[in-house]
């Protein structure tokens, strides 16, 4: 298919940089829940879930509303994705409904066996739920039995073949990595350098999945790569990626913790956009016949609705980047606990 | 059951379990600003303790409505990949306008107001409040634009025919103002006033019960009076008008609110009873005859279209959407009467003096809760068999690719959490009120 940039394109790219958003910013909550119990003491863990305090909710609206301009943009895809994925969809949201009440719950009481139960659900629904959002997204890269109305026919199970589970792996890894050094980022002193001893070791976990996925993704999934064949330009957006991550450890090195953080982002969006354009022009790859799949415009809404949602994003975006960047402005600096803190 | 009766379940429990959280943050919204722009008026250090403790209160509330609240929007798909075709088009903006301009509003200031208060300067703050309270609005204003829409369509094309037919949007303004919208949303927020106002109301009865921060309790429960008694008569008219708007779109709704049966004839009103849908009529009942015409039309012998004149699958179940319907506005009626006699006793300066009333007070809070709730069950039984009017029925909705035992795993699972989640909610609640406000030198001075 060719490139054409229409209304259609346009919210192919929104939707993508919604759900970019998403990563980018819950991922690093996220991660700091997966290194959530590798921390002792209390006030260690207390210092990690406050660094994540002010934001963690903003954060989530990101996945909200990716799903709501997918909903509004591309009906058919939202309805195959999440009727398709049930069971993984609802065992997410029973992850996120428990991560966030731990959020909330944990330092409410001061008993032992409260804040241990509170701070296991946080860690292990914060792993869970990383884990799911990569095995979705191995499914979407890989194809699914999608039927000529839409729906998946598979059953739950056959969501984990090896390829998914092991994007899911990934995603907790680069999670893991991208959490540790937001941590880094934001404490001061013992629970800062333990945490800041551990990036390598989430960096080499992170790079070994890549590499590995790599691997099968090149080999057994060729039409990831029909674009970077056709356009070689495009290659430069695996090499951003691999000079982005090994940036890290060097401005790490260096004591500059911001730039690391920024690094892990750049190779965050640059991984995100090599899957759009991978998957692109689809949204779900049907493996039953490839002319059941969803593509950007047998999925979507009719060219009204995707110009008066253009004029909602134009408006709605400069707004919420204000809001952002304002909120993360003024809880910069390292987190102190005080009688505001969770 | 079947998976259909078991997908409507699991939305009704979601749906009413998360209902329990965001009118009570809308509410207190309201009153915080009122609180707190008290305090940036008088620099009185008891309005500024008086919007830290609710600001408290504030957050946990929200937290449970923004983690339940992420399973609502998964729903439409999981469980209504059908619907969600048909309606995507509509519907899907007005989500996604409602992500856009309400939940990064809320969740950003948010921030700021439970964490904010040493970073940033008072009037900041202020603004930040002003800011969560209309973010908590405008969600609401979203959401039930889309509701409504469902109602009563407006604004839309309908392409294709059988299984690939979808509704497109040809006028976005009058989708957004399709008939029912705007008295929905004034009878949605009056209800989300009152489970503030009430909320703040139980509290401050049961300090000044207890006889513990007596000025804290005083000024709150003024304030929760004022808001609670504007809000219930605001909420009658609101009822009233949306009543007028439902004869006119929803004839079959409104008739089986009232169980009336001929199909043009006169309309008594019931204050309460039990529907007979076998035999048509209503037992234990007590009616005023030509009520309900005279509400509508100004006119008690004004026919109003009943029930028989749909066809029998085209009706609501008529005895639920009784009970819930009368349920609503029975409750309704006693939070105007607690409100306004709480306002005279205010004015007789005994408000505070009452044991018996201030009990009443403490058991309030579960007024609007209900009424929200039974409100909430008539407006969407009452639409069955459709869901969306007149034009996509409950049944042709559901996703094919669903399976019964996915959805019963899931039922099961979200009946267990949310019972949980209530259980420690109602714990950590209770804990935080028998705490109390941060005391501060003013309390002390003004102990009574």
């Amino acid at each position: 298919m060719t490139f054409a940039f229409d209304l259609n394109t346009i919210w192919f790219i929104l939707v993508g940089a919604l759900f970019t958003g998403y990563a980018v910013l819950d991922g690093f909550d996220l991660g700091v829940g997966a290194l959530h119990l590798l921390t002792k003491t209390d006030k260690e863990r207390r210092l990690m879930i406050n660094s994540i305090g002010p934001v963690w909710d903003g954060n989530e609206v990101w996945l909200v509303t990716g799903g709501g301009a997918l909903f509004a943009a591309f009906p058919r895809a939202y309805a195959a994705v999440f009727s398709g994925f049930y069971m993984a969809f609802m065992l997410f949201l029973f992850c996120l409904i428990f991560r966030a009440v731990a959020i909330e719950f944990r330092s409410k009481q001061p008993m032992r066996w409260w804040r241990r139960m509170w701070d296991i659900s946080f860690s292990i629904a914060s792993i869970i739920s990383s884990f799911i959002l990569g095995v979705v997204l191995g499914n979407v890269i890989n194809g699914i039995p999608l039927d000529q109305a839409g729906n998946n026919t598979d059953s739950f199970w056959h969501l984990f073949h090896f390829y998914p589970i092991m994007i899911g792996i990934t995603t907790v890894a680069l999670f893991m990595m991208h959490g540790a050094i937001y941590v880094v980022l934001k404490t001061e002193g013992e629970l800062h350098n333990k945490v800041r001893g551990w990036i390598n070791n989430t960096i080499i976990f992170f790079i070994l999945c890549y590499v590995f996925i790599t691997m099968i993704t090149l080999t057994y999934i060729p039409h990831m790569i029909q674009y970077f064949k056709m356009y070689p330009f495009l290659f430069v957006l695996p090499m951003l990626n691999m000079l982005a991550i090994a940036n890290i450890p060097r401005e790490i090195v260096r004591g500059k913790d911001f730039n690391a953080f920024l690094s892990s982002c750049a190779a965050m969006i640059a991984l995100m956009t090599i899957f759009g354009i991978g998957i692109f022009p689809n949204l779900i790859l049907s493996t039953i016949n490839p002319d059941f799949s969803l593509n950007l415009y047998n999925a979507a809404s009719s060219p009204t609705t995707l110009r008066i949602m253009l004029i909602i994003a134009i408006i709605g975006i400069p707004l919420v980047l204000a809001y952002t960047v304002s909120i993360y402005w003024i809880f910069r600096g390292k987190v102190k606990l005080d009688d505001h803190s969770y | 059951m079947d998976t259909l009766m078991l997908s409507r379940m699991q939305f009704a429990i979601t749906i009413a379990f998360h209902y329990i959280f965001p009118p009570m943050t809308i509410g207190l919204g309201v009153i915080l600003v009122i609180m707190e722009g008290m305090y940036m008026k008088t620099k009185n250090e008891i309005y500024h303790q008086m919007t830290r403790f609710w600001v408290k209160i504030f957050g946990l509330i929200f937290a449970l409505g923004v983690a339940t609240g992420i399973v609502m929007e998964f729903e439409f798909g999981t469980n209504w990949a059908n619907y969600s075709r048909f309606v995507g088009d509509v519907f899907g903006s007005a989500l996604a306008a409602e992500g856009i301009f309400a939940f990064f509003l809320e969740s950003g200031f948010l921030a700021i107001l439970l964490f904010g208060w040493d970073k940033v300067k008072p009037r900041t703050h202020f603004i930040s409040t002003i800011m969560v309270s209309f973010g908590a609005h405008f969600s609401a204003v979203w959401i039930v634009i889309a509701n409504s829409w469902q109602q009563t369509p407006a604004g839309h094309h309908i392409v294709g025919d059988g299984a690939t037919a979808r509704a497109e949007i040809v006028d976005f303004w009058a989708m957004i103002f399709n008939p029912s919208a705007m008295d929905r949303l004034a009878h949605v927020l009056c209800g989300c006033w009152q489970a503030g106002a009430f909320l703040v109301l139980s509290v401050s009865a049961f300090y000044l019960l207890r006889k513990k921060h007596i000025e804290f309790a005083k000024r709150s429960m003024t304030i929760a009076l004022i808001v609670g008694a504007a809000a219930s008569i605001l909420q009658l008219a609101s009822g009233h008008y949306s009543a007028i708007v439902l004869e006119k779109h929803q004839p079959a709704k409104l008739a089986a609110f009232e169980a009336h049966y001929p199909k043009h004839e006169p309309a008594p009103y019931h204050l309460f009873g039990w529907v007979n849908d076998k035999e048509q009529r209503v037992k234990f009942g007590v009616e005023v005859p030509g009520l309900l015409s005279f509400l509508l039309h100004g006119d008690p012998k004004a026919p109003v279209t009943g029930l028989n004149a749909f066809p029998p699958d085209e009706r609501p179940p008529v005895n639920i959407v009784f009970q819930t319907y009368h349920g609503m506005v029975i409750i309704g009626v006693g939070l105007i009467a607690i409100s306004w006699f709480g306002l005279f006793l205010l004015w007789r300066k005994k408000a505070f003096d009452y044991k018996w009333y201030l009990r009443l007070c403490v058991i309030s809070v579960l007024g609007p809760q209900l009424s929200n709730q039974l409100g909430w069950f008539s407006a969407e039984i009452g639409r069955q068999p459709y869901i969306v009017y007149k034009l996509l029925k409950t049944a042709e909705g559901i996703s094919a690719s669903v399976s019964r035992s996915e959805v019963i795993t899931s039922l099961i699972l979200f009946g267990v959490i949310y019972l949980m989640l209530l259980a420690v909610f109602i714990y950590l609640m209770n804990e935080k009120i028998q705490h109390g406000p941060e005391d501060t030198v003013i309390e002390e001075g003004h102990r009574a």
